[in-house]
């Protein structure tokens, strides 16, 4: 706000040049879509701490049925945060292939990106099936109905996130790297980077410490 | 980027293009890639070790839950303490406001309440 006082009575004589950057308008669209999607993030990241704490105060309510430690495989749960690790490492190199328009290097790394996430959905399919075979389902108790929701949440967020990473490149295959597409990808690394950030506490509140005896 | 209109402030996620080449930035990932692979090597060894006082286990992996998270906000979200990011840090410090508010009450509260309840026998036999 000073600022702007500023600019109209000292600076305007003074340090023209300046001045004029001082307000120089709206900030561009990159900034402003990058900004709300930001803050879209954040409430995104607020839902998941509900079903943080859910699962943190439900953990011990087992109803007498299996617990994290009989139940969790901490072998699958490292290669699945491999995955994603090195997915979001990938949606990087995207980014940054976007930024200098290189589609080869950006459809390749978006390639690799979708394969890695597709090989964690897989993992993360299998053990869900696993605990349903075993009896460990959603409806065993409070505690699996917590896991099932937190961890299928992120799930369902990653399941998205690759319709929208296939969308993206499908565009930037027909389009081309226009501004506008560019912030669509902007967004989306946004998003896959966020998942990879949620994963961090998935796999230490829920497989790590859960699994503590 | 394609900020040259406005030199104040950086999407969120963007890093400033004049700050470095390709191979700078390609290196910039690299260095997160490395550091939150130690710290998640760390996180699953603690986890499953006898090496380390058990009571302690639990702390240490919040902390580097916690450090892996800041790494990832740094070396791949690009968020920074410069002027530019200012709007970004304030965002985000508002959320893991919320998060700690949100996860730390639920977690009080319950505790009190699981403290403070008559034990379930008890509360049934007074029902009858």
């Amino acid at each position: 706000m000073s600022t702007v006082a500023l600019t109209d009575a000292a600076v305007t004589e003074a340090h023209h040049g300046s001045a004029v950057r001082e307000w120089s308008g709206p900030a561009p669209k990159r900034i402003v879509t990058g900004y709300g999607f930001w803050i879209f993030i954040l409430s995104d990241m607020v839902m998941f701490s509900a079903f943080f704490a859910t699962y943190a105060v439900l953990l011990g309510q087992t109803a007498g049925g299996p617990t994290g430690h009989d139940l969790f495989d901490l072998r699958n749960v490292a290669i699945e945060t491999a995955f994603l690790l090195a997915s979001s490492f990938t949606c990087g190199l995207a980014s940054i292939a976007a930024d200098v328009r290189n589609t080869t290097w950006f459809q390749l790394a978006m390639a690799v990106t979708c394969a890695l996430g597709l090989g964690f959905l897989i993992l993360e399919g299998q053990e869900f099936a696993s605990l349903v075979v075993r009896g460990a389902g959603p409806t065993r108790s409070a505690f699996l109905s917590a896991f099932f929701t937190l961890v299928g949440c992120h799930g369902l967020h990653v399941s998205a996130g690759i319709l929208w990473l296939l969308t993206m490149m499908a565009q930037v295959f027909t389009k081309g790297f226009r501004p506008d597409i560019q912030r669509r990808i902007l967004c989306f690394a946004l998003f896959w980077h966020a998942l990879d950030i949620i994963w961090i506490a998935v796999f230490t509140i829920v497989y790590l410490l859960g699994s503590a005896k | 980027m394609s900020n040259a209109h406005n030199e104040a402030d950086v999407a969120p996620g963007d890093e400033q293009l004049d700050h470095g080449s390709v191979a700078q930035r390609i290196t910039g990932y690299l260095t997160g890639l490395g550091l939150a692979i130690l710290l998640t090597a760390t996180s699953f060894f603690v986890a499953g070790t006898n090496l380390v006082w058990e009571p302690s286990i639990p702390v240490a992996l919040v902390v580097l839950a916690i450090a892996q998270m800041g790494v990832h906000l740094v070396f791949f979200l690009h968020i920074t303490t410069g002027p530019d990011n200012t709007n970004n840090v304030l965002a985000l410090a508002f959320g893991v406001l919320i998060v700690i508010l949100l996860m730390g009450g639920s977690l009080w509260i319950m505790a009190n309440l699981n403290h403070n309840m008559m034990p379930m026998d008890q509360l049934m036999q007074m029902q009858r």
